[in-house]
């Protein structure tokens, strides 16, 4: 009755969360970005694993990953790495086979996304058990770091178009920060056929059409401090391209 | 249906309306007054929609948050981790 909830023992729950964390050249990230993760999920008490998809990164990520994987162990640290850069909707799809966790967890290992927004998504998720939880720069306490004036334009922009053709039911579309249950991530990888960037876009789209449930939790996204982004060039072309094919096909 | 043709029905049902309207295609004989404000409609209702689109991206870029807080606090927990991580033995 008048009891408060206090925070759960989470460990007992039987839920288990698997983080894919896609890696190219992110050796200075990769350390920084698992640390927060054993953190969080030390603190809040869910059950976890933190899955290293490397793909062949020729400043050594890879190696970084194994000291890693000794330091926290075996169980937490899996490292599934492939032998060249394949692209990052493949990195998601070979991660995501090996998850043993009834929920799947996709983030940047960039330190764009925080870990510390994951106990939010999980009980967002549990608050409505919604099928995926999409973290959201748009919306509420949600926003960017490192930003200039163009960049804020061309997202807002953006989006704005794509909420007027689309009507996606869901603020943040390009964002990759988001909490699936297992099953459904399956059957929409399935589905998708984009690449890169628009994969993102195609995974919420689809999800609509499914009539899967998705619930958003504001997010504050803080450009990468070390490393280079590697999707860059023509960003704005492929984003169009990606729109009008979604526009025409569902 | 795909939204591509969702967008076409619509556009061409309020355009079928429109033409009823402005050419009287079914000698309805509607007081003329109608005809003249349904002619330059089209020109109005995309008018306002541009309007109102640089309105809501104007008013959301200028309220998109500067998350000054939250690099803050990510460029302390950088430091608590390097050095917690060189502790436990890690070499970068
Ligand atoms: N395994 C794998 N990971 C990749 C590949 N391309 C990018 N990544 C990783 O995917 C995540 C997102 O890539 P980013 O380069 O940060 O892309 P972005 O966030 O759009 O660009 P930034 O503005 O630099 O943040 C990072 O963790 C990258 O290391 C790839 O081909 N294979
Ligand atoms: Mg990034």
């Amino acid at each position: 009755m008048a009891s408060r909830k206090t925070s759960p023992p989470n460990r007992d729950s039987g839920d288990k969360y698997s983080v894919l964390l896609p890696t190219y050249n992110e050796r200075e990230n990769l350390p920084l970005i698992v640390w927060l993760l054993v953190k969080y999920f030390g603190e809040s008490g869910y059950n976890y694993e933190v899955i290293v998809i490397d793909d062949g990164s020729p400043d050594g990520t890879l190696e970084v990953a194994q000291q890693l994987q000794k330091i926290y162990g075996e169980d937490k640290i899996l490292l599934r790495p492939r032998a060249k850069k394949l692209g990052l909707g493949t990195a998601y799809i070979h991660g995501m086979k090996h998850a043993t966790g009834n929920f799947v967890i996709i983030m940047d290992a960039d330190l764009s996304h925080h870990p510390k927004f994951i106990p939010e998504f999980i009980e967002k998720q549990k608050e409505g058990n919604y099928d995926l939880v999409s973290g959201t720069r748009y919306q509420g306490n949600g926003g960017v770091y490192g930003w200039d004036l163009r960049r804020k334009l061309i997202s807002r922009g953006a989006n704005f178009l794509t909420q007027v053709l689309l009507r996606p039911g869901a603020s943040d579309l390009t964002g990759s920060f988001r909490l699936y249950k297992k099953k459904v991530l399956e059957s929409l990888v399935e589905r998708c056929v984009s690449k890169g960037y628009v994969f993102q876009m195609e995974m919420i789209v689809r999800a609509r059409q499914l009539n899967y449930t998705v619930g958003e939790v504001p997010i504050s996204f803080v450009d990468r401090v070390y490393g280079e982004s590697k999707l860059g060039g023509n960003e704005i072309v492929s984003f169009v391209k990606g729109l009008l094919t979604l526009f025409a096909t569902t | 249906m795909t939204k591509l043709l969702e967008w076409l029905f619509g556009v061409s049902l309020v355009g079928a309306v429109w033409a009823l309207v402005t050419f009287d295609l079914l000698d309805l004989s509607l007081p003329k007054t109608y005809r003249e404000v349904a002619w330059p409609m089209p020109l109005y209702l995309l008018v306002s929609f541009g309007c109102y689109s640089l309105a809501t991206v104007g008013y959301r870029v200028a309220t998109f948050n500067d998350c000054e807080e939250a690099a803050k606090e990510l460029q302390g927990q950088i430091k608590e981790a390097k050095e917690d991580l060189r502790k436990k033995g890690l070499k970068m």
